[in-house]
């Protein structure tokens, strides 16, 4: 924990920055499961002429996302040396492909294809829907166990 | 007016926006838009977080809230606990283990062209597919 520069500022912009994210979310179809779960069915694609059943909209919220955060990272590392409200970009540390990253992601994946909810999308419609609500809980939860498992982990390996 | 456009062209705008609010949290606190990261951070020690955190979610949740209403999105009945409470599971642990979802890998990651984030969403989807066309099977 560091002594935030500006810690009102900072608060405000986190704010801002999660109003914003949330209405992107819920704007795109993201805080609708059934339509995520018809962007994961691929194989939907070969029932009648293209896109056959398979529902594309999701391509373009991840494509419209990414193509404001390539140029948004690249412009922003050339105009700051620092981020306008702390005194250092926090850039994440790790750089291997391991297998957490890899196990991690088969068992997120895995669970995004039972239900649809990633958790963003989970969390912008919890107090809306019981069973974004149900999820979220079991997400805290695993998310708990998680942590609770690498830090025995970290332990054991000391 | 929403309504008259095509819903490729507001699930880009959605996405435009969420790409907007992920660089905002990286200009302004050189922080990554990862959502798992920041609620396991803040689930696992609430107090000694820093508050960033909760002011994030406190507007993605508040937002989210407040706007699905307003759009009148659709919600789903609840579907059954044995499929609700083993899918949270595996994303929340999951997403913990793996280090980031769809926002810290997918929409920063690959903006940062992350090479670790680049094999994280490919291999998210491909399972998320995967599952999909299993379960579709099964029905």
């Amino acid at each position: 924990m560091s002594a935030a520069p500006h810690p009102a500022s900072q608060l405000g912009l986190a704010f801002s920055a999660g109003l914003l994210f949330s209405a992107g979310l819920v704007l795109s179809g993201m805080t609708q499961p059934l339509k995520v779960l018809g962007f994961l069915d691929i194989t939907a694609i070969g029932k009648g002429p293209f896109p056959g059943l398979w529902d594309p909209t999701l391509a373009f919220v991840m494509g419209g996302a990414v193509c404001v955060t390539l140029l948004a990272f690249a412009w922003t590392r050339r105009i700051s040396k620092t981020p306008l409200f702390d005194d250092q970009f926090h850039e994440p540390a790790r750089s291997h492909i391991d297998l957490p990253l890899i196990g991690g992601a088969v068992l997120f994946g895995a669970g995004w294809g039972l239900v649809g909810y990633c958790p963003g999308p989970a969390l912008a419609s919890a107090l809306l829907s019981t069973d974004a609500l149900i999820f979220t809980a079991a997400m805290l939860a695993g998310m708990l166990i998680c942590k609770t498992f690498l830090s025995k982990t970290a332990k054991i390996a000391d | 007016m929403l309504a008259n456009l095509h819903p490729y062209l507001i699930a880009g705008l959605g996405g435009i926006l969420i790409g907007l609010a992920s660089w905002l949290l990286w200009w302004g606190l050189g922080r990554i838009a990862g959502v798992s990261s920041i609620t396991s951070e803040v689930i696992a020690s609430p107090v000694q977080t820093d508050s960033w955190r909760w002011a994030f979610l406190a507007g993605l949740i508040l937002g989210g809230c407040l706007l699905g209403q307003g759009l009148e999105i659709p919600t789903l009945p609840a579907r059954p606990l044995y499929l609700l409470i083993p899918a949270g599971l595996l994303v929340g642990f999951g997403t913990v283990w793996g280090n980031g979802c769809t926002s810290g890998h997918g929409v920063c990651g690959l903006g940062r062209l992350s090479a670790r984030s680049l094999v994280a969403v490919g291999v998210f989807m491909a399972t998320g597919m995967l599952v999909v066309t299993l379960m579709r099977g099964a029905a």
